[in-house]
């Protein structure tokens, strides 16, 4: 099948993958931390195991992203 | 509002803009904005608020300067180390522009507190680093019917969008924190001082832009970008009929404080 996943074509070898799935043939490293919009319509966690996609079906993976800044104890990093 | 000769000449650049002239300079001085966290993104977005002469500019923030806040924190200064983050922020505003009203707000945002403290502003950047306040925010800002811009950063990317009463929120998109053992880590976190830079002045250009009236806002759309190979991306967003708190069926009818997913590596009594 051949999608859009965030913007850029892609073909993708199966005719249809669930959501989760597809997380893991576009090696998407923590799928707890994306929001899943397909054609428009974000998807609940729970609807990630049983949503299926299709051809010419369109995906956005937004990324929880907070600050990534909390401050590591130079203790931590300097070892 | 009668500008005097200084003033004439401190905004000249903003007063022969189109878009702004001596109309939207006024509505900048007339304006409020309320930052949420003197940090990465709450310094750079309050350094051109202050040069903008926006008129009441709002800190919120619990937090005292460290020495490693400073490779991106750009208005907090070496000397600054150890002192509230709030008030050396205030110096520096002070120090920009003396039209400046800074009103600061030496604590942390509760469910308690949140509503109070946004009530008297025209608009909220959310500069914060946390889901927990993100999230809360949202929420407070929904309830209220606040604008407000959203920005987060990590590593090498921000993203950021403006609601506006009606628009899409920020639950819409997240809908719930992520679970706390999801977070990244402090190993993989980190973030180049120059992005916070890039995403802080995009959420004050969008406060002034509110306050102006002028241009299209960056609502019902989720801007991110990649600055390790500088790539923009806007992602249409529309509101969500089972967004938890602006949706059909909302499940959150009073403002909730969420669980504050921890980095495991993080010492949470370091501060002193
Ligand atoms: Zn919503």
């Amino acid at each position: 099948m051949k999608i859009k996943v965030n913007g850029k074509d892609q073909v993708i070898d199966a005719a249809s993958l669930t959501v989760t799935e597809l997380l893991k043939t576009v090696k998407v490293e923590s799928p707890e931390m994306v929001s899943v919009q397909l054609n428009g319509e974000f998807l609940s966690k729970e609807h990630f195991a049983n949503k299926y996609v299709k051809d010419a079906d369109e995906v956005d993976f937004l990324y929880f992203m907070a600050g990534g800044i909390e401050e590591l104890p130079v203790s931590e990093w300097r070892k | 509002m009668n500008f005097n000769e200084e003033q004439i000449e401190r905004y000249s650049r903003h007063i022969i803009l189109k878009d702004v002239g001596v109309e939207g300079q006024e509505k900048m001085m007339a304006g409020k904005v309320l930052i949420i966290g003197t940090g990465g993104l709450g310094a750079p977005a309050a350094l051109y608020l202050a040069a903008a002469g926006v008129g009441v500019i709002g800190l919120v923030d619990a937090d005292n300067v460290e020495l490693s806040n400073l490779q991106r924190q750009v208005i907090h200064f070496t000397p600054d180390v150890n002192k509230p983050k709030v008030i050396s922020a205030k110096e520096k505003i002070e120090a920009i522009n003396p039209d400046v009203k800074v009103v600061t707000y030496h604590t942390k945002v509760f469910s308690e507190n949140i509503t109070g403290i946004i009530k008297d502003y025209d608009f909220v950047i959310d500069g914060t680093d946390n889901f927990a306040a993100k999230f809360l925010i949202n929420d407070a800002c929904v309830f209220a019917a606040k604008p407000f811009s959203h920005g987060a950063i990590l590593r090498f990317s921000g993203q950021t969008i403006t609601y506006v009463p009606g628009s899409t929120c920020y639950r819409c998109i997240f809908l719930t924190p992520p679970p706390t053992d999801a977070v990244p880590n402090c190993s993989q976190a980190g973030i180049l001082g120059a992005v916070a830079g890039m995403l802080g002045t995009i959420q004050a250009t969008e406060a002034l832009k509110f306050l102006i009236k002028k241009g299209e806002l960056l609502q019902n759309r989720l801007l991110t970008f990649d600055a390790l190979d500088m790539k923009f991306r806007e992602v249409a967003v529309t509101r969500n009929p089972r967004c938890p708190i602006c949706g059909e069926n909302p499940s959150i009818k009073k403002l909730i404080d969420e669980a504050q997913p921890v980095c495991s590596l993080k010492n949470k009594n370091k501060k002193t």
